[in-house]
């Protein structure tokens, strides 16, 4: 029973990283770059969705979806003042400025809100089910409910759509997607509004279950959603939906049968395991696939 | 229909092209052949707004077109099918050939020009859910002349569509080439299998480190002495 509890949690958990995850892994997919800002992008969210809710009152749809729509803004400006100068310079280069980027979105965020934690409203009365011995609470319902409906249209946009077909030519092969007459900047601007959408309803989410938000709360899911991309194969999203939940699983076993004193670390020691064992991740090939 | 007029390119400080200048007639296949690192590939590139001419100019159909974005140059009609295929590997031959026509709108003339490409390389029916990743070297050829294809194109680019094929499906692509050609697509063909371009082409240019050596009807070059001795290994038919 602890077994299904502790599976049920994680599987929460993990949703919630794989949507993190579909971000990191959809940017490294189209312009190879670890975008460490992603991590931000979520906290962000969760803030917005904080004033949408304590100052107007919104209730959880309308917040969500403001939540989205600004870090999907937010996402744009980020990649066309930052990453888009940098595209032809060596990677280490935009990495780097990525991580100055992830530092000044706390640091602005601590500077206006100040640093300390906020209760996030509650936006639902908790109620929990018993299923057979198994707690299973309508947050984490919501949960399962908002990543799956989220996956589902992100699917749909990626293999039905024209954008979506853009996005996978790109990611493929750029010079190439520039001669069907693709528009390669447009393409990538995209990329980072749908992944920056999908971080803020994260925030959004984790605001609800674990009520506290911080400027700094992107950090640690931010790392541990990196390492479910890479887990499951960067660049890949089914990969990092599949990572995602694999590490909100094994954090959460982690908690119930060993110490949650560890419940981080295990982030790290699946990150060395997958380099050591596979560094292409979990559906990656030799050659990656991307997007 | 294209006229190039004294273009300069540059790969940071490598001067690939220099001072070139070719026209390519309506309606004709006009043929660029070279040596390996010539420019070949620059010429085309900078036509289809890959790269920017330092200097000079491009004019297609009476309008310039130097520096325009590559998307702008597809939507006016020109189209590449680039040097070593570069088909999407991870999409399906069909998604691959939607992509072709990826600024059409015209839904119902897209699947006439879809069926039309299915007619012409059967293979790609046959195949069309497969990935283009899995196809054969000749098949990924069809595959990216089928693509193109599907954008309507007035001039078509083609680098190198011999390369790596066997003899027979040289003939075949080259048999597809003058078919495109004679249902009024004008096209620009580079090859380094000069004799195989200067037997479909009406008039050629030799491009060598980035200049215009020579140029002329496809017919008088192939027998003058200077490209049989060092494109068509000093044959004398
Ligand atoms: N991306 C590049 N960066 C630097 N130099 C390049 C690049 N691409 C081509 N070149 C150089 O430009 C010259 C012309 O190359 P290219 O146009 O590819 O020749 P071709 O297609 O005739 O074989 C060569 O000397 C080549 O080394
Ligand atoms: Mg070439």
């Amino acid at each position: 029973m602890e077994f299904l509890q502790q599976l049920v949690n994680g599987l929460a958990l993990g949703s919630i990283y794989a949507l993190i995850a579909i971000g990191y892994t959809m940017v490294y997919g189209i312009v190879q770059l670890i975008n460490f800002a992603h991590g931000d992008i979520y906290m962000i969210g969760a803030f917005v969705g904080f004033f949408a809710v304590v100052k107007y009152g919104l209730p959880f749809l309308p917040t969500l979806l403001l939540a989205m729509l600004v870090c999907s803004v937010l996402g744009v400006i980020i990649e066309k003042i930052a990453y888009r100068p940098l595209r032809n310079s060596p990677r280490i280069t935009a990495l780097i400025t990525a991580i100055g980027v992830s530092l000044f979105l706390e640091n602005v965020v601590r500077w206006r809100l100040g640093p300390d934690p906020r209760p996030f409203p509650e936006l639902f009365s908790v109620k929990v089910f018993s299923l057979g011995g198994v707690q299973v609470s309508n947050v984490q319902l919501l949960i399962f409910g908002v990543a799956l409906v989220l996956i589902v249209i992100l699917q749909f946009i990626i293999y039905r759509t024209r954008i979506g077909k853009a996005m996978r030519a790109v990611s493929q092969d750029q010079d190439a997607a520039r001669l069907m007459g693709i528009n390669v900047d447009r393409t990538i601007s995209v990329t980072f509004a749908i992944g920056s959408a999908l971080a803020a309803a994260a925030g959004i989410l984790v605001g609800i279950a674990y009520p506290r938000i911080d400027p700094y709360m992107g950090i640690l899911p931010g790392l541990k959603a990196f390492v479910a991309a890479v887990l499951g194969g960067i660049g890949i999203i089914p990969g990092a939906m599949l990572g995602g939940l694999v590490m909100g699983v094994a954090e959460l076993m982690v908690v119930g049968f060993w110490s949650s004193d560890y419940r981080d670390a295990i982030a790290f020691a699946i990150l060395i395991i997958i380099l050591l064992i596979k560094p292409t991740g979990i559906l990656g090939k030799n050659q990656s696939e991307k997007v | 229909m294209l006229k190039i007029n004294n273009i300069d390119v540059f790969y940071g400080a490598i001067h690939a092209l220099k001072d070139l200048s070719l026209t390519v007639e309506a309606g004709q296949i006009v043929t660029l052949i070279g040596a390996n690192g010539a420019g070949k590939s620059t010429t085309l590139k900078t036509i289809s707004g890959l790269l920017k001419p330092k200097s000079g100019n491009l004019i297609f159909q009476e309008q310039n077109i130097t520096g325009k974005a590559a998307q702008q140059i597809v939507a006016l009609g020109i189209v590449q099918v680039p040097e070593g295929r570069r088909v999407f590997p991870s999409m399906s031959v069909m998604e691959n050939l939607e992509l072709g026509a990826y600024l059409r709108k015209d839904r119902v003339a897209i699947r006439d020009d879809l069926d039309r490409v299915f007619t012409r390389f059967p293979r790609l029916q046959e195949r069309r859910s497969q990935m283009a990743g899995t196809l054969s070297g000749g098949e990924q050829q069809m595959l990216a002349i089928g693509r193109a294809l599907m954008a309507r194109p007035r001039l078509m680019l083609l680098d190198e569509p011999s390369m790596g094929l066997a003899p027979l499906l040289v003939r075949e692509i080259f048999e597809i080439i003058k078919e495109i050609n004679q249902t009024g697509t004008t096209i620009l063909l580079v090859e380094q299998n000069a004799h195989m371009a200067l037997s479909i082409a009406h008039y050629a240019y030799v491009l060598e480190t980035g200049k215009i050596v020579l140029e002329g009807p496809a017919a008088e070059l192939a027998q003058s002495d200077k490209v049989k001795e060092a494109y068509l290994g000093g044959r004398t038919n």
